[in-house]
């Protein structure tokens, strides 16, 4: 933190600025003239929280996606597909049982299974050959997306929130003050803060076992140089099986969640697919916070812009994605 | 540095290297085949009723042409890009949105060739800055990229109403007639479609013997050598899309001719995958292989529902299909239906000589 202020003061200066920008428009209450130019507070609050939840469901999506590709250099674009499937399998659970925390458990079993599968009897059949591996997973998906339309229809499921977190909940924070001097609340579903919550705890736990415990620097290590990994007597494949089960798990688990925050429909795959693109791409290719910064930069940016510049909001992420690249072609967080 | 030069496509083969002469004037000469083909392609409404003609082979020549474009930029140049229907299509709404539609208050009303060269300046502008932002990376990478940019144009083109009015499109597209002919009439519009694609595919492999052609060769096999040389690897990369976004746009104006109109369903991320596709199956070596690869798409899209039902099962399973005739290519035969037919003729050769046998720079 500090070396970055000592190496890039006008950077460090604008990062400061923006977030003190940012704090006061989220604490303050706005004064008239902004409420009339930009809009009602209560809307920007709301679009700020999609944004930060969207991108926690990006975030889990893009991180077992940039998993794969940081330690095997696997390109899974059938990783669209794991998701959908992950959300079918839990709407399955959950409309049998009931049971939402079954279906996560389920849907993270089923899916790591196919990964395991894919990874077993695919990748590791043509390792070091990215194209082939882009071309046949590219062709995976097209058959998934067939089986899953045949098995599902074209219909729009969408997972039960279970009673316990139905409802909005009060915030502290102020949208505005009425009249009569009485402060309004900001309301806002608690299940989609439970889920963000739960994310975050994901991405620190994925964090810490990866940087603190010696699988996390085995797999780390196989990153940097996977040859002498193995030479160093490490069963590499089993860690390839692991690790691809895990990104695999995510995405199911991502899948419920999408199932539970929106809805579930042919085409999604390609949705979170492309989705998770951009986020590696703009956060950095197998760095898992560099996953984070750029699911929050996309998420954001796509509810913020939804609201504010509605004909231009997919363009303004593609923007985002051009000026990163223009910048630092190699994301933002990658350590190259 | 390993993923660049692994994702690097290989498609210098062993077999298509021997067979191929070292220098050759004019292309196919001596092959009586391509002789018959051509005849054939010629006499095609003779043979053929309008729904084959224009169905059939007027479609598999578009779509080819958009593929051949894809091919010359992974076969030629080992970059593979996804956007080039993009660009096919971002030409047709330009002609569109200059020419005569059934949208007055979008349309300019341009003559068909006023708007046509414009709409074809457009694209290619537009392939070529899409271009100039994928060379910044490369392998995996360029896909990615070049996925995004076509997904952000579909999606833009679904919101935005002022230039490509919705996810409704633009309709009743005009095209052009002179001389006293209706140039989309069926047989007319047949032989335009087939001298486009001809052009196209003759410049192609013109180009890919060309010095431009050779420097592009000798980029995709090994970018630091040809820097050291004092190539400019960036600048033939840039100009390379430069020209594949003109023969995509090409394309892009005869489909917009061929169903009058265009809407985002024709830019959708599927339909650039199927591109892909198209070229893969065909064969990504030689220009002649995208136009095989359309054939066999356009012949399984029209024909397998009728197929599946035939044989008793669900006809919705068309992309299935698709997706496991693909799967099958990839796997057995990175050279597609080129290199299968290659392979046959040769009798069986031993398993080391596969092509695309995973080669690797390490």
């Amino acid at each position: 933190m500090t070396r970055f202020v000592e190496r890039h003061p006008a950077w460090a200066l604008i990062v400061i600025i923006a977030v003190a920008v940012a704090l006061w428009l989220i604490f303050a209450v706005w004064p008239p003239g902004l409420e009339e130019a930009v809009g009602r507070k209560r809307v920007f609050l709301n679009a700020l929280f999609n944004g930060i939840t969207l991108g926690g469901l990006y975030f889990l999506v893009a991180s077992g996606f940039t998993l794969i590709f940081g330690l095997m250099r696997n390109v899974n674009l059938a990783h669209g597909s794991l998701y959908l499937f992950g959300g079918y399998v839990g709407y399955a659970v959950s409309a049998s049982t009931g049971s939402w925390i079954l279906a996560f458990i389920v849907a993270f079993i089923l899916t790591a299974l196919v990964g395991v599968l894919l990874q077993v009897l695919v990748f590791r059949r043509m390792e070091g050959q990215d194209l082939r591996q882009t071309m046949v997973t590219i062709g995976l998906s097209i058959v998934f997306a067939d089986l899953m339309l045949w098995a599902c229809g074209g219909d729009f499921y969408q997972i039960q929130t279970p009673n316990w977190l139905i409802g909005p909940i009060e915030l502290p924070l102020l949208t505005a003050v009425k009249s009569s001097g009485e402060p309004v609340y900001l309301r806002y579903p608690l299940v989609r803060l439970v889920i963000f919550l739960a994310s975050v705890i994901i991405g620190v736990a994925m964090w810490l076992a990866l940087n603190r415990t010696r699988i996390g620097m085995i797999i780390r290590a196989g990153v940097d140089d996977r040859d002498i990994l193995a030479a160093t007597g490490v069963r590499i494949q089993v860690v390839f099986v692991l690790v691809f089960a895990l990104g695999a798990g995510l995405a199911g688990i991502a899948g419920v969640v999408g199932g539970t925050f929106q809805s579930l429909s042919p085409g999604e795959d390609i949705r979170f697919l492309l989705a998770s693109l951009v986020v590696v791409i703009v956060g950095g290719m197998g760095s898992i916070p560099g996953a984070a910064l750029g699911a929050l930069i996309i998420g954001l940016a796509e509810q913020l812009g939804s609201v504010y510049i509605p004909t231009y909001a997919i363009v303004v992420t593609f923007l985002i994605m051009v000026l990163v690249l223009a910048l630092r072609p190699q994301g933002l967080l990658a350590r190259r | 540095m390993s993923v660049t030069h692994d994702a690097r496509i290989q498609v210098r083969s062993p077999a298509a290297t021997a067979q191929r002469p070292a220098a050759r004037t004019w292309p196919d000469i001596n092959n009586p085949a391509a002789w018959i083909v051509a005849a054939i392609l010629l006499i095609m409404p003779l043979i053929a009723n309008g729904f084959f003609l224009i169905e059939i082979f007027a479609t598999t020549l578009i779509l080819g042409t958009i593929a051949l474009s894809l091919m010359f930029l992974a076969g030629y140049g080992g970059m593979v890009s996804l956007m080039q229907l993009t660009i096919a299509g971002f030409c047709a709404y330009m002609v569109a949105v200059f020419g005569v539609s059934g949208n007055a208050n979008i349309s300019l009303g341009w003559p068909w060739w006023l708007a046509v060269p414009m709409a074809l300046a457009l694209a290619t502008i537009f392939g070529t800055l899409g271009g100039a932002l994928a060379v910044r990376t490369e392998g995996i990478y360029t896909i990615m990229i070049t996925l995004a940019i076509g997904a952000a144009f579909y999606y833009f083109t679904n919101q935005n109403w002022a230039i490509f009015n919705g996810h409704t499109g633009i309709n009743n597209v005009s095209t052009p007639h002179f001389w006293g002919v209706d140039w989309r009439a069926d047989i007319p519009f047949y032989y335009v479609v087939l001298a486009v694609a001809a052009l196209c595919y003759f410049a192609v492999d013109y180009i890919s013997r060309a010095p431009f052609g050779l420097a592009l060769q000798g980029v995709r096999d090994n970018p630091r050598r040809m820097a050291a040389l004092g190539f400019n690897v960036n600048a033939h990369r840039v100009a390379a899309y430069a020209v594949a976004s003109f023969i995509a746009g090409l394309a892009g104006v005869l489909q917009v001719w061929n169903y009058r109109q265009i809407s985002p369903g024709s830019v959708s991320v599927g339909a650039c995958i199927d591109v892909l596709i198209i070229a893969v199956v065909g064969g990504i070596t030689r220009p002649i292989g995208p136009y095989i690869g359309a054939l066999v798409f356009v012949l399984l899209r029209t024909f397998a529902l009728d197929f599946l039902v035939k044989i008793g099962l669900d006809g919705n399973r068309f992309r299935l299909l698709i997706g496991l005739g693909f799967l099958a290519i990839v796997f057995w035969s990175s050279d597609g239906v080129i290199g299968l037919w290659q392979r046959w003729r040769q009798g069986h050769r031993p398993q080391s000589d596969r092509p695309g046998g995973g080669r690797s720079h390490g």
